[in-house]
């Protein structure tokens, strides 16, 4: 299947969940934050598109918003499509997909270390890398990191 | 050291003594290789035939109970100090540390944007050597292991005034 | 024939006092410093959670039990077996009926199934395998 006609098949059944379609390397589907979860389902279930592989999850830091990319395969037809959600830097919040993939777990973890995105839903939200006393979200661009942890230096 | 360490001043017993229990210590320095990132792949060819650190003497022992030398081979974590530190606590005594690699001497490569790595081991228990490398080639290692060596030798049980 | 248990006396007296001048030795030369980092559980860097004393499945004390016993049973035949011949069918009778004693306590542990290692139940083991990680001290 196409992206084209994944994103058409997506149009038909969501609609305005569904923002924009932009063809590179990577096609990605931009998807709105509520239609996120349902999409998310439709794909892995639909016969057709059966992506049952959630390949990546992942956060990303532009400037003004923060977004999280799902990258979905399918073994079984052999196609790929990316999807992205934005959600603004302040109180970032996001429908977790744990019940359609089980990996979306762990990959959902880690977003909320490193970006501080709160998984809406999810069962163990918790720092995955960084210790549980750790302070700030270290893949924000505006991050500072701590001077002291546990009275040892951090810096050089 | 029990009753004789610091009790008799410098004598020919002393020395006698002193050349024994150091050739013994440094020629069974059993490491308890802490192998953490890619040094530890290195200390590996150390231990491995070609450049085999058993003719030094030095037996790998995964237990901190049983080992006298502490090998930090790779980047400590902030999050993993706490487990160096707690481990160095549990050896006994005498006790060494060979700093393996650049990443255990001063943070290696992640020194300027590494939010999470410790820059240097010695923030968090006393080194004795520093072996340079990124990583340390085998022979490397064996210089430093080498080098611990003669500190081991000047060690006295003299009284020091 | 008294004269030779000197010997095993004299053996006996070097053996103690090897050993006991060895680890004097060691005590006068090795440091001693105790702390209580340096006597804390290791638990591989982490901090100790639970006891260290932990209950261990009772099969493993079965089977050393059920080892011993046939072991000596063994040990047993060993002095028969040299003069075996000499005592003829009266002696091979008597032992048989030593052998046949044990042979039905083998029976009995083979069915109460004590040989075997993997045991259907393990209801039991659920609590200690899904312990959540949150659990344990960060």
């Amino acid at each position: 299947m196409t992206p084209q006609e994944i994103f058409d098949n997506l149009q038909a059944e969501f609609g305005d969940g569904i923002i924009d379609f932009t063809e590179k390397v990577d096609t990605w589907i931009r998807v709105s934050l509520e239609a996120i979860a349902s999409v998310c389902h439709y794909l892995r279930n639909e016969p057709g598109h059966d992506f049952e592989s959630l390949m990546c999850l992942s956060g990303v830091d532009y400037e003004d918003h923060l977004t999280v990319v799902y990258h979905l395969g399918s073994y079984a037809k052999k196609h790929k499509i990316a999807l992205k959600v934005e959600v603004g830097r302040d109180e970032p919040k996001v429908p977790t997909v744990e019940a359609v993939w089980r990996v979306a777990n762990w990959h959902e973890r880690e977003a909320y270390d490193m970006f501080g995105i709160v998984f809406e839903g999810h069962s163990d939200l918790r720092r995955i890398l960084c210790p549980d006393d750790w302070e700030g979200w270290p893949l924000r661009k505006d991050y500072k990191v701590q001077e002291y942890y546990r009275g040892i230096k951090v810096e050089v | 050291m029990g009753a004789i360490e610091g009790r008799f001043s410098d004598n020919v017993i002393i020395t006698s003594l002193d050349y024994f229990i150091n050739w013994a210590r440094l020629s069974a320095l059993w490491p308890m290789t802490f192998g953490l990132a890619c040094c530890a792949i290195e200390m590996m060819a150390t231990g491995a035939s070609r450049y085999d650190w058993d003719r030094f003497g030095m037996i790998p022992r995964a237990t901190p109970r049983q080992s006298d030398l502490m090998i930090v081979a790779g980047t400590v974590t902030l999050k993993m100090s706490s487990r160096v530190k707690k481990l160095y606590d549990q050896m006994a005594e005498p006790r060494y540390v060979i700093a393996m690699g650049c990443c255990a001497t001063s943070g290696g490569p992640y020194w300027q944007h590494g939010y999470h790595v410790l820059k240097g081991v010695d923030r968090v228990i006393p080194v004795d050597v520093y072996v340079p490398g990124c990583p340390p080639r085998p022979e490397s290692l064996l210089a430093g292991v080498m080098k611990l060596q003669e500190k081991i030798r000047h060690q006295t049980i003299a009284k020091v005034l | 024939m008294l004269l030779d248990y000197a010997n095993v006396l004299i053996f006996m007296g070097i053996g103690t006092f090897f050993i006991v001048f060895n680890l004097t030795l060691g005590s006068l030369f090795r440091p001693n410093n105790p702390s209580p980092e340096k006597l804390s559980t290791y638990e591989c860097g982490e901090e100790p959670v639970g006891p260290s004393w932990i209950q261990f499945n009772v099969r493993f004390y079965v089977v050393a039990l059920d080892f011993i016993i046939f072991d000596v049973e063994v040990v047993l035949l060993y002095p028969w077996a040299v003069v075996a011949k000499q005592f003829g069918w009266y002696g091979f009778g008597a032992m048989m009926v030593f052998v046949g004693i044990l042979l039905i306590g083998l029976a009995f542990a083979w069915k109460k199934g004590t040989l075997e290692w993997v045991r259907p139940k393990v209801e039991q083991f659920r609590d200690v395998i899904a312990r959540p990680i949150s659990q344990t001290a960060a």
